[in-house]
């Protein structure tokens, strides 16, 4: 790794730690009991918002009646999105006039954007109108987001409150989050992108006459629009010159900012954050790699605020540190050690003050490795999903980094509000085995952990795994499922195994030479990230009501306590012992295989 | 149940009109105002014709010309209707001859430059749209261009500098050539 590598991760980090405290305490305001100066600012718009919808802000829900809302609302979400895209042709704001999108792609698109999880197997810039973008998938953006958080508040008042039945209201939460957090912060990161070159307008493509002229193959199509193949099969091609470039636009910057601040990872365009009208400079990089960890990481300091013991937060933000800092430093030295496939060719991919070298393959030169490399380890960490070089070409090592951060479950930061309450399933199974091992019923933040939590837990921790296992066997067996690698060898499953991890985890990036947009894999795929998402969300809060209507144990000399480097140590370790004992199989048949042949110049 | 339908819809419905509508409308409104030309692309125009954008690579393949980076876009490259990296794995034997052919045609223009090639310069970048190249790469470059327009390099060489970003605020990113600035720059010095 050079020095600048070095730099780089340390200076984001430290941006990042010096915000934890502001946002997360600002965050605790948003959700405290009592009225105060930042939920009074917006008291206004909350009281008519909630006089036309019928709420009662005061009418606290029972953990059912919160699932109940919660689900209806994320279903409504996915009806909305669906029957936008096969409708959208008939609609305004289309001035490259796309038809509407296939039903089994809508459907993984609805279910994708409403989980939080925004796997996309179309291409944005020519698939979607601008209408279906703003809102049909920005609300989405918003809302997921707002239910993530939601459901982690909910849960953490289970942790909190002593002897009662109800968690909050399901609605209460969902607005002030849009309104107070959400919101503003979106607004202030979309002027900054902008500011950058990040296009915000609803103007038609602009055709560009480019400075030379082009020639290429054209693959010949029939009246149907389809390839026309010679009598041996392959396709036939003309011979074409242009010296047109179309340049896409539309409203852009508004989306990739709660794109990443809500950890969805949708892209405007195809290329996601690669694409330099989402993410031209390397400052704009910066600021989406800061917007995806800025609420996950704040919220461990409202959790430690809103259980009236600010340790237990900083005990969590710094088991989630513990595993990402070695794992990006991993994968940003794997990157700038380079390709060996290509070491006997007559390149320099070394670095030096003139380029940052390694592999360069898939990855912009503004990002270089350190700011690819950082990227691909944070939006893997936390669900986001979004990409600023292309996964799939990652050295074996570099890939393996980011598909294992998804497997752990997506709780190192991971989506916003879900990320955390995945982590306090965690904390909930390391605190029963500690338990085990002195004999003592185990204790969490003054809550006793009884068989109803442990299965709870369980059921959060292993539903992911289950459904990555599962689902990778049964694409790897399917011809339809196989159909649609790129890449020869080891690399092949590698990609598949990364789709099935990224939709059972909620994360939404690909190794994208992997064709997803059949009907086998739109449906697998909505399968995985709706199981993944709800009943994941569901048993946090059967937990949560639970624990609610339990007292509060004293601290006594046998409580463990969860503050202490020493919880720090076991959390992660049963984080990352879950992960390894999971997944340390199917990776040695991916990457793992790959860079030992690669290693051995195979 | 009725009641939380009711509550759930209109909720959606008003949480629509905030985020989907209201917000990209202010944030559209407000980014026209603050960074007109940013927000709409970062155009290049001459003779009042739209020639492309600075953020937005453009295809080189003359010799007289600085090259970008190489584009996996489909079916032409720099399709800026269709971005794309080539999403191939690194053992992947059509990227080392990927590679190769993109060596070869370097080397077939500038037969006599015995350097290795910056690895940037013959891998495919994320977007396909890449508008820069690095330092090295654009050195690598220098005396074919200057050859090939009869300048002197230094000449070359300073235009390369005045087209240079080095790292944001000295730490984020990598220094970096714009291959579109840099080609019009050469253009009016030696048409």
């Amino acid at each position: 790794m050079s020095a600048n590598d070095w730099i780089q991760i340390v200076v984001y980090l430290a941006v990042l730690l010096l915000l934890v405290k502001p946002v997360g305490s600002y965050m605790a305001l948003v959700f405290a009991e009592s009225p105060n100066k930042v939920t009074r600012f917006g008291a206004r718009i909350e009281r008519v918002v909630y006089r036309v919808a019928g709420v009662e802000p005061g009418e606290e829900m029972g953990w059912k009646k919160y699932a109940l809302a919660m689900l209806l609302f994320n279903v409504l979400g996915m009806v909305a999105v669906y029957v936008l895209q096969r409708v959208q042709q008939w609609l305004p704001l289309n001035p490259e006039h796309f038809a509407a999108v296939t039903p089994d792609s809508a459907m993984n698109t609805a279910v994708s954007f409403a989980s939080n999880t925004n796997w996309q197997g179309y291409g944005g810039e020519s698939t979607m109108s601008y209408l279906t973008q703003a809102v049909g998938l920005s609300v989405q953006n918003f809302l997921s987001a707002a239910t993530g958080i939601a459901v982690l508040v909910a849960v953490i008042r289970g942790f909190s409150r002593r002897g009662v039945k109800v968690l909050g209201n399901f609605w209460v939460d969902l607005t002030r989050t849009t309104l107070y957090i959400l919101l503003p912060l979106s607004l202030v990161i979309s002027l900054l992108l902008v500011s950058q070159g990040v296009v915000q307008n609803v103007l038609p493509y602009e055709h560009a006459t480019t400075v030379q002229a082009t020639s290429y193959d054209e693959p010949v199509k029939d009246a149907d629009g389809n390839p026309v193949v010679d009598a041996a099969g392959k396709p036939v091609v003309r011979h074409v010159s242009t010296q047109e470039q179309v340049l896409p636009m539309g409203p852009a910057a508004s989306q990739v900012a709660i794109k990443m601040l809500g950890t969805n990872g949708g892209g405007f365009f195809n290329a996601n954050s690669a694409h330099p009208y989402e993410n031209p400079t390397p400052f704009s990089n910066f600021i989406e790699m800061l917007a995806i960890f800025l609420i996950p990481a704040g919220l461990c300091y409202t959790f430690g605020a809103m259980v009236g013991d600010r340790r237990q937060g900083w005990a969590i933000l710094a088991t989630m540190l513990v595993i990402f800092v070695p794992l990006t430093f991993g994968l940003v030295a794997a990157e700038q050690a380079g390709n060996p496939a290509l070491h006997g060719l007559a390149i320099d991919a070394h670095a030096s003050a003139l380029q940052s070298g390694g592999n360069m393959e898939g990855k912009e030169t503004r990002f270089g490795i350190a700011s690819s490399g950082l990227f691909a380890a944070i939006t893997t960490a936390a669900s986001c999903g979004a990409v600023n070089a292309m996964h799939d070409s990652l050295t074996p090592l570099g890939g393996l980094v980011p598909m294992w951060l998804m497997q752990l479950g997506e709780v190192i930061f991971g989506g916003v509000g879900s990320g955390l309450y995945g982590m306090l399933a965690f904390a909930v199974v390391a605190v029963f085995i500690a338990g085990l091992m002195v004999g003592r019923t185990p204790e969490y933040l003054g809550k006793k952990i009884e068989a109803h939590e442990m299965k709870m837990a369980s059921l959060a921790v292993l539903l992911p795994c289950a459904l990555v296992v599962i689902c990778t066997a049964i694409a790897v067996m399917t011809p339809a499922g196989v159909a649609g690698v790129a890449n020869p060898g080891a690399h092949g499953f590698s990609e598949i195994l990364y789709a099935v991890s990224s939709a059972s985890n909620n994360n939404g990036s690909a190794f994208g030479g992997l064709s997803v947009n059949t009907p086998f894999w739109n449906v697998l795929l909505a399968i995985c990230m709706y199981f993944a998402r709800y009943p994941l969300a569901i048993a946090m809060l059967a937990m949560a009501g639970s624990l609610a209507a339990k007292r509060h144990v004293p601290e006594s000399a046998g409580t463990l306590p969860t503050h202490t480097p020493l919880f720090v140590v076991l959390l992660a370790s049963v984080v990352i012992v879950v992960g390894a004992l999971t997944f340390l199989p199917a990776l040695a048949l991916g990457p793992i295989a790959e860079q030992l042949m690669s290693a051995t110049g195979h | 149940m009725k009641k939380l339908i009711r509550q759930c819809v209109v909720l959606f419905l008003a949480m629509t009109v905030l985020t989907g509508i209201l917000y990209p409308l202010a944030a559209t409104g407000l980014a026209q105002a603050m960074f007109h030309g940013k927000a709409n692309g970062s155009l290049v125009e001459k003779d009042g014709k739209t020639i492309g954008s600075t953020l937005i690579g453009q295809a080189f393949s003359e010799p007289r010309y600085f090259w970008g980076r190489p584009s996996a876009t489909a079916p032409n490259p720099n399709n800026g209707a269709s971005s794309s990296g080539s999403n191939q794995g690194p053992t992947n034997p059509a990227l080392t001859d990927a590679v190769k052919q993109r060596i070869d045609a370097l080397k077939q223009v500038d037969p006599s430059n015995e350097a290795s090639v910056p690895v940037d310069l013959v891998t495919a970048s994320g977007s396909g749209l890449d508008p820069e190249i690095s330092p090295a790469a654009a050195e690598y470059q220098v005396a074919r261009v200057a050859r090939t327009r009869n300048v002197d390099p230094a000449k070359v060489r300073e235009l390369v500098a005045a087209n240079t970003q080095g790292r944001q605020f000295g730490v984020l990113g990598e220094p970096r050539v714009n291959v579109l600035a840099l080609n019009l720059d050469l253009d009016r010095l030696a048409p």
